[in-house]
């Protein structure tokens, strides 16, 4: 399958300006979420209780959600697939797709985040529920900007068959907090 | 983003869903085999984390192309996970040892550790027959 260069714009990198600012803006997510990350495996070496508060979390939820972002992920990379071959009704179809995959993914979260409150975990109950909230609360405010953005783009661009290379940028933020994701499940769900 | 060929998304796909479920059947099989101890975490440790790592490239290589764009872009990330490391390796010394050669740490007992059995030797709680360079 053939790529071709979509964006326009001058960049001294050869990469196309506004995919390149993607690329920074994942650069800075990559120290924020992996801040996070190392600070929960420090924490997790330290204290033995977050072995044992992790082992509350809903495993079943967690695979979920990482069935829904693998999913929308995949569909991403279709609709940039499509945007390629200037196919605006395959685009916006799979960028809607994504959407409602991150509705889904939202919709989970939710439904854990009332179940673990009303079971008593709180973000002040421990260090450790302090940073499950944190940390996912963090992610699933990436995936309702994510949302929001592809909303728009699908709307606001592909149906009017313009500025095609926004749902490759999109796309390449959306599988970065999908990459989040699998390093969030297995650290707080699986390793218990 | 030059002409390449790359395997198939759905083929993509259906090994990152492959590796998902080996991933979640990692501790699960653990369990039915009971096994304790050092066995039990090496295998959790390849199953959960060796595949988010697997699972992370494939996403980043071909759902993200990034084995196709132009270098500066790997290289903007590998510099911040660099980073990372850095940052990780700075304060995990001071976390996870109790002493050094000229500071010792005030033991800090968490509300939810107080209690907690403390068998492990991450422990940052001083104890008369810890060295200080168990790790």
């Amino acid at each position: 399958m053939g790529h071709k260069i979509i964006a326009t714009g001058r960049s001294a990198t050869g990469i196309p300006t506004g995919r390149l600012a993607v690329w920074w803006v994942i650069a800075s997510e990559i120290v924020i979420f992996g801040g996070l990350i190392a600070t929960y495996l420090l924490n997790r070496f330290l204290h033995g209780s977050w072995a044992e508060s992790a082992a509350y979390t809903n495993t079943f939820i967690g695979g979920a959600n990482t069935f829904w972002l693998l999913t929308s992920s995949y569909f991403v990379v279709l609709a940039h697939s499509a945007a390629e071959k200037r196919d605006a009704k395959t685009a916006r179809k799979y960028l809607w797709y994504t959407i409602g995959l991150g509705g889904m993914f939202m919709g989970f979260k939710s439904y854990e985040y009332a179940t673990e409150i009303s079971h008593g975990f709180t973000l002040f109950t421990s260090n450790f529920w302090s940073f499950y909230y944190t940390a996912t609360g963090l992610h699933g405010f990436h995936v309702l900007c994510g949302m929001v953005i592809m909303a728009i783009i699908a709307e606001n661009d592909i149906k009017k068959e313009r500025n095609w290379h926004r749902v490759e940028n999109i796309g390449l933020y959306w599988h970065f907090v999908d990459i989040v994701w699998i390093f969030l499940f297995p650290l707080l769900y699986i390793a218990k | 983003m030059a002409s390449h060929s790359h395997p198939s998304y759905l083929k993509i796909y259906i090994m990152l869903l492959v590796l998902f479920v080996i991933s979640v059947a990692g501790p699960e099989i653990a369990d039915i085999m009971k096994l304790e101890g050092a066995t039990r975490l090496i295998l959790v440790l390849i199953t959960a984390f060796g595949i988010a790592l697997v699972k992370a490239y494939y996403v980043l290589a071909y759902f993200m192309h990034l084995k196709f764009e132009k270098i500066y872009a790997p290289y903007i990330l590998l510099s911040m996970v660099a980073l990372l490391f850095v940052f990780f390796f700075g304060t995990a010394t001071d976390a996870m040892k109790s002493e050094g050669h000229n500071w010792e740490k005030t033991p800090i007992v968490l509300p939810e550790d107080k209690g907690f059995d403390h068998h492990d030797d991450h422990g940052d709680h001083s104890h008369d027959d810890h060295s200080g360079h168990d790790h």
